[in-house]
């Protein structure tokens, strides 16, 4: 796996961010983008308070989303993948439903679903779904029958192929569909803040800031959703990383013997 | 040990790979099955697993009809068998960690058919000394040579204690010396358990290695078995004489009638 961002690669980048800012600001001069050195204290000084309250909120909902995405597609990929002839069945359907932007779904999920948390959830959610349930379904697909004859040799039933062979073999698959998808579901979610609630970042950063100018407080929000999408990010690739081990044959020399 | 009734077999269309096919096989036989590529070894084999169902006829193993993989029966397939996500100590328990939660029947076993972990750390480790493999314990998959994924594969089948062997192609693509060390570790299964070994493969000198009696299989449908005694040749280290050379011109001119 390339381009794996560590925590020094990661601090570097951060040192890099924040001189570039730091010249831009200077550059522009203008309050809509403040220098560094006055957000930063503005951010830290916030973060203990309601700015980390926001950040809880927005994390909640993102997480909650995950895992309902996960739980839902998971045993339906799976389905899809063992049983070719209902999975060529509603190929098409996905198919026509996997590129459309759900956040246009947002008012017809908020008149359906009611003007809650669980709406926001359900619209996060529905763009990790289908992202993760394709995934799962061509791993599922793609396995080696041999294997499958192999293993089934061993005694195993539908639920032990499951266990430990369906299941393994499509998550270092999940997780790399997450990691995109990660970005994506911020930035609805940073959207579905705006209206129809009082917490999380999207509403911290439009409503309580941006609104009534006040524009370093605006950025130590952008900073703190910035931060909860690098620490998903980099939560999720370490958990690949320790996941794709056998891939990157580790152990030298087992040729040789 | 194994009674071949009446079988029937196609996939779907064209000519049907087994057609009214009967053959008896003893327990602790060594069989060798031969034949051109497409004639239908590997599909005995998946129906001797009971991973296929025949058309027709049926499949006797001690007694019981085949309906699906049976307990004793242990399967070791020519490659892409083994879990490359798991590593080699992984890979050779997979069978036993099945057995610890679901049933032969694929149901969550009941507690008392379930293998304590003791029982089953101490197999898997026998058989990782038995075939060499104590070194690779960690090592994945994709690491090893093909002849130590053979061998996993085989310590995988082996713990399982099966009473019947069932091999595919064991012996393709290994180099000369990995393949007689191979040949040499699944015969003297035989000399000391009661174990019945099928052997498929499409090369004539393991064949007259590997099977006691030789089953050949034609091209298109196979109405009856046409089998050749090999006692006196089979064995590796009979290799290099005159019953061998012999065997295999034996072998090579039938096979020859039937292209």
């Amino acid at each position: 796996m390339k381009n794996v961002l560590d925590i020094k690669a990661a601090a570097l980048g951060l040192v890099m961010f924040v001189l570039l800012w730091q010249v831009l600001a200077w550059l522009v001069h203008r309050p809509i983008l403040p220098p560094p050195t006055a957000v930063i204290p503005v951010f830290l000084q916030l973060a203990a308070g309601e700015l980390g309250l926001h950040f809880l909120a927005s994390a909640a909902r993102v997480l909650a989303a995950i895992f309902l995405a996960i739980a839902v597609a998971l045993p339906i990929g799976l389905g899809l993948g063992l049983a070719p002839g209902l999975d060529r069945a509603v190929a098409p359907l996905i198919a026509i439903v996997y590129p459309i932007p759900k956040i246009v779904l947002l008012p017809v999920i908020y008149v359906l679903m009611g003007i809650t948390d669980v709406s926001k959830v359900f619209l996060i959610a529905l763009i990790i779904f289908f992202q993760i349930l394709v995934v799962i379904r061509d791993e599922a697909a793609k396995l080696h029958p041999e294997l499958i004859l192999s293993v089934r040799s061993l005694g195993a039933g539908r639920r032990a192929l499951l266990r430990y062979v369906y299941l393994p073999a499509s998550l270092p698959a999940v997780l790399t569909a997450l990691r995109i998808s990660v970005g994506t579901a911020i930035a609805v979610l940073f959207i579905a803040e705006q209206s129809l609630t009082t917490r999380g970042l999207g509403y911290y950063i439009v409503v309580e800031t941006y609104q009534v100018l006040r524009y370093p407080e605006m950025y130590a929000g952008i900073l703190a959703m910035s931060l909860l999408g690098l620490a998903l990010y980099m939560v999720i690739q370490r958990i690949e990383m320790r996941v794709y081990r056998y891939q990157e044959g580790g152990n030298e020399g087992a040729r040789s013997k | 040990m194994i009674e071949i009734r009446n079988l029937t077999f196609d996939y779907g269309s064209q000519t049907p790979i087994f057609e009214n096919f009967s053959l008896d096989i003893g327990r602790g036989e060594a069989w060798a099955v031969i034949g051109p590529s497409g004639c239908g070894k590997t599909t005995l084999l998946y129906l001797l697993a009971g991973l296929r169902q025949p058309g027709g006829g049926q499949i006797v193993i001690d007694g019981r009809p085949l309906v699906r993989p049976r307990p004793g029966t242990g399967l070791v397939l020519q490659d892409h068998g083994l879990l490359p996500w798991a590593n080699v100590r992984q890979n050779a328990g997979l069978g036993l960690t099945i057995r610890a939660f679901y049933g032969s029947d694929g149901r969550h076993a009941p507690a008392d058919e379930r293998l304590d972990g003791v029982e089953a750390d101490r197999r898997v480790n026998h058989w990782l000394d038995e075939l060499g493999l104590a070194a690779l314990q960690q090592y994945f998959p994709a690491t090893l040579s093909r002849g130590q994924r053979q061998r996993t594969a085989l310590a995988r089948t082996l713990a399982m204690q099966p009473d019947l062997l069932l091999l595919d192609e064991p012996f393709s693509a290994l180099d000369a010396p990995t393949r007689e060390e191979l040949e040499r570790i699944i015969l003297r299964l035989q000399e000391d358990h009661p174990i019945t070994i099928i052997t498929v493969t499409h090369d004539i000198d393991a064949a007259v290695v590997m099977g006691r009696k030789i089953l050949i299989l034609e091209d298109g449908s196979n109405r009856h078995p046409q089998v050749i005694a090999n006692e006196t040749a089979c064995g590796v280290d009979a290799s290099r004489d005159g019953a061998f050379r012999e065997k295999c011109a034996e072998l090579r001119q039938l096979l020859g009638k039937l292209v």
